[in-house]
């Protein structure tokens, strides 16, 4: 056999890669227009990492609050991104997410009640009112897994356990993927109109996160591979609490929904120490007083809200000072207290995997003890640069939705912003790929030679006389990014991280794999690293070039926010191998949106 | 806990393999996919296993640990004396495919053939109304992380290999449950639940109860209930005598 016949063929008008919540209602959303539609992720099919999502979505429904509206949670989210968001992303995904978030409704997903039976909303950080439907504490296995059972019924053709290396180009657009079978370690070339990359985050580069395995910024590195844009690749969250204690589950996501339900963060000095940390621009809706915190849980009127629910950056940079001045929990983070705050069956109700989580994995009772917390690596708000409507990227037929695009969550993310984005964007995204397609007049044209060399690049961990371990790259590409790029960065460090950097790349080229194709991860993490080393790269060179603190990004060496950069986002591009950073403009705002911002 | 453990796991594929023994250095609240990990990083870069949240949320990580069925990312190595070797063992009733990762398509091949929700139309408003009290159960169900080990430990997939075209398992039976249960569905699948699904076939030995991560009542709250209903729509001899003189 010559040229691609050796490989197994596909062709489809659409396809969709990943198959979290943006990817799955993506691909439901293209079908539904009657395009062929394929869906290929790296896991099973529900396993994806919107299954951890755990305290809700957030959607301006004002079941609790009727005062709650698309333009209070658009004003939150812009804030909550320090401004940077793209206005028409933020805009979209405010006005759009009550109508997905009932769309799941009607496909089966059941959402907590209030008395009145309508869906009930639980506050979280920098949402204004109580916004975020949930199902106790497993928000995201809900709406995974209706999707998941809705694509079912749809007949949308999933690859599960396929992993895409490659986008391939028809000239400038896009012609279809190469991909491999995880079980086989088979290749598959994908002929495709328009790919939908919906491949979540990064956090794999760091050493504590919250993420899976699958987590290593594939889709930013295809798209920037191809030729697409990113931007705001400085902007990494790291989410507040985290498990800390045992070593192995370090990094295990602990729910904002804790402190939503009433949770506080106290120090070993017992200080709720979070009313230190107010800052300028959130002062006038934050609580200054205990009492008044405490009030605020159920007069939302006279009250303002705790502290403790800030945006997610101002609470991890005042957990992780707390920790660096000494007044840390034994183990390296600070106690995050419910047990003292509320009835040990209000906390299994509401927080029931929390408590199974802590119970099995930590021996803490969390009804009876405090939980022992600290910063972990969670999302990437950088990602490929799309049309606000369209999601479409810089490509022709490429498209992103959900975490691997960037925009809509500027220099911080609200907690619940991430799965209403998913639903938002996730149908726009299938619904604009598909109308690309059909005007597409023909499929693509794959080129034999260029399918040949992207394979004989996958084989190479196999070959050679190299002996680097795989995991031993990752592991100290992580640790790297975790001491040099992490919550509090200077340009030193950063600098320094270029260089380990490009070390780590060339041992990544010496990795050598033992065993054969099937099923085997040390073959599979090592064509992972080229893609974490991409990412972990566009960082770092973000980092460097954004000289104010913002967001997911402070500098220690620039610790105000500097008005200059309040109006322009970092692209990363690469041109010739190399990578680029350019400042852009951000796209102005509509004045009747600005208005919004200024009776504060 | 600073100890060594002696690991036996299980690596080969469908023509065949052996239990390997690996002895990894174990601390404080580690579990066992920790160690399977440690295996993998220095000893054995190429075992397969499968994984993804670590926390006990995606049910990908399930294998059989000294001959019980567990998520290995919540089972903790200070359940097992460290004297004697710890056995790693790949679920049992799928097909291998390398290690400790099997061919779980049978349980995707069910959901298919499960008949789609089919919600009644909603208020006026466009929305529903619903109860706490009456999706209680419900969520219960839908609290199911599709680990499978009910599957794997199911008598009736487990030892029957001709039954599993017949039989859908305790997953689909909750899955079917739920959907009975809810209070929006409008669709009869019944004839489905005795005929498709088979659940005549089950009898209630609970084992897929005793293996639950998520701690489901699957056998007292879904399988039970599912089973009565279908007694007294079918078996039933008043209803019997009321369907002929119908004529249905």
């Amino acid at each position: 056999m010559t040229g691609l016949d050796r490989y197994e063929r596909q062709e489809y008008d659409v396809i969709v890669v990943g198959a979290g919540g943006a990817g799955l209602r993506a691909a439901i959303e293209a079908s539904a227009q009657g395009v062929r539609t394929a869906l290929v992720c790296k896991s099973l099919l529900g396993k994806a990492h919107t299954v951890m999502a755990e305290g809700g979505v957030a959607a301006a429904l004002g079941n609790i609050y009727p005062e709650d509206n698309w333009q209070v949670h658009f004003r939150d989210t812009m804030r909550g991104g320090k401004m940077l968001n793209n206005w028409r992303m933020a805009q979209l995904h405010a006005q759009e997410s009550p109508e997905r978030v009932l769309e799941l409704e009607r496909w089966g997903a059941l959402f907590d009640r209030t008395p009145d039976g309508r869906i009930l909303q639980r506050d979280f950080g920098g949402h204004r009112y109580a916004r975020l439907a949930h199902v106790g504490d497993r928000t995201g296995l809900e709406i995974i897994r209706t999707l998941q059972q809705h694509a079912v019924h749809r007949g949308i053709d999933v690859f599960m356990e396929c992993t895409v290396a490659r986008l391939l180009k028809d000239g400038d657009r896009i012609g279809g993927v190469v991909a491999y079978w995880r079980p086989t370690g088979e290749f598959v070339v994908f002929t495709a109109k328009a790919v939908v990359l919906a491949t979540g985050g990064i956090g794999k580069a760091y050493a504590i996160t919250s993420n899976s395995w699958e987590y290593t910024g594939d889709g930013h590195s295809l798209a920037l591979w191809a030729g697409a844009d990113l931007i705001d690749m400085e902007f990494v969250q790291f989410h507040p609490t985290g498990m800390v204690w045992p070593p192995s589950v370090r990094g295990v996501l602990v729910t904002e929904g804790v402190r939503g339900d009433g949770g506080m963060l106290v120090n070993s000095k017992r200080e709720r120490f979070m009313f230190r940390y107010i800052p300028e621009m959130f002062r006038a809706e934050t609580a200054e007083t205990e009492e008044e915190a405490e009030r605020w849980y159920t007069d939302k009127k006279t009250a303002r809200r705790t502290p403790e629910l800030l945006p997610r950056d101002e609470v991890a940079r005042a957990i992780n000072a707390e920790i660096r001045a000494g007044r840390g929990s034994p183990h390296g983070g600070v106690y995050l207290d419910i047990a003292s705050r509320r009835p040990a069956d209000y906390i299994r109700r509401r927080l029931p995997s929390m408590y199974h989580q802590f119970k099995e994995l930590a021996d803490v009772d969390i009804t009876k003890q405090p939980m022992e917390v600290g910063p972990t690596c969670h999302y990437m708000m950088g990602g490929v640069r799309v049309d606000a409507d369209s999601t479409a990227s810089t490509v022709p037929g490429l498209f992103a939705a959900g975490e691997v695009a960037g925009g809509l969550h500027g220099a911080n993310r609200l907690g619940g912003n991430s799965l209403s984005d998913l639903l938002v964007f996730g149908r726009r995204a299938g619904l604009y790929a598909a109308e690309y397609a059909k005007e597409l007049p023909a499929m693509p044209r794959v080129d034999a030679a260029e399918v040949e060399a992207i394979v004989r690049e996958l084989r190479v961990p196999f070959e050679g006389a190299a002996n680097e371990n795989p995991y031993a790259v990752q592991r100290d590409l992580q640790e790297a990014m975790h001491s040099l790029v992490g919550i509090i960065r200077t340009e030193v460090e950063l600098k320094e991280a270029v260089q380990r950097l490009e070390t780590l790349k060339e041992r990544a080229q010496r990795v050598r794999v033992e065993g054969g194709r099937t099923y085997n991860p040390g073959w599979h993490l090592a064509l992972d690293l080229r893609s974490l080393l991409t990412v972990s790269e566009a960082i770092t060179l973000a980092a460097i070039e954004r000289k104010e603190s913002r967001g997911g990004h402070t500098r220690d060496d620039y610790p105000k926010a500097d008005p200059h950069f309040a109006r322009v986002n970092l692209v990363i591009r690469r041109r010739d191998d190399k990578m680029t950073v350019t400042e852009e403009p951000l796209p102005g705002m509509p004045g009747e949106l600005q208005k919004l911002f200024e009776d504060t | 806990m600073n100890d060594e453990a002696i690991m036996h796991v299980f690596r080969g594929d469908a023509r065949g393999g052996e239990f390997r023994e690996y002895r990894v250095p174990v601390e404080e609240g580690m579990v066992v996919l920790d160690v399977l990990h440690r295996i993998q990083a220095a000893q054995a870069n190429d075992l397969a296993i499968r994984w993804n949240c670590k926390a006990g949320k995606c049910g990908s990580c399930s294998a059989e640990v000294n001959g019980r069925p567990r998520l290995t990312c919540m089972t903790r190595m200070d359940l097992f004396p460290l004297d004697r070797p710890i056995t790693v063992a790949p679920l049992r009733t799928f097909p291998i495919i390398r290690d400790l990762v099997t061919d779980v398509s049978f349980n995707y091949e069910v959901a298919k053939k499960i008949p789609a929700f089919q919600p009644r139309p909603p208020e006026p408003d466009g929305t529903y109304r619903m109860k706490q009290a009456d999706i209680d159960r419900g969520q219960e169900f839908r609290k199911c992380i599709e680990c499978f080990l009910c599957q794997n430990v199911c008598h009736v997939i487990r030892d029957h290999d001709e039954k599993k075209r017949s039989f859908a398992g305790p997953r689909f039976f909750i899955r079917l449950a739920e959907l009975d249960m809810h209070p929006l569905d409008t669709l009869d699948r019944r004839a489905m639940i005795r005929d498709v699904a088979g659940i005549g076939l089950c009898n209630i030995t609970k084992c897929c109860t005793d293996v639950c991560p998520e701690h489901i009542h699957i056998t007292d709250n879904g399988i039970i209930p599912l089973k009565e209903r279908l007694v007294d729509d079918y078996y039933d001899p008043i209803a019997w005598v009321i369907r002929k003189l119908r004529g249905k």
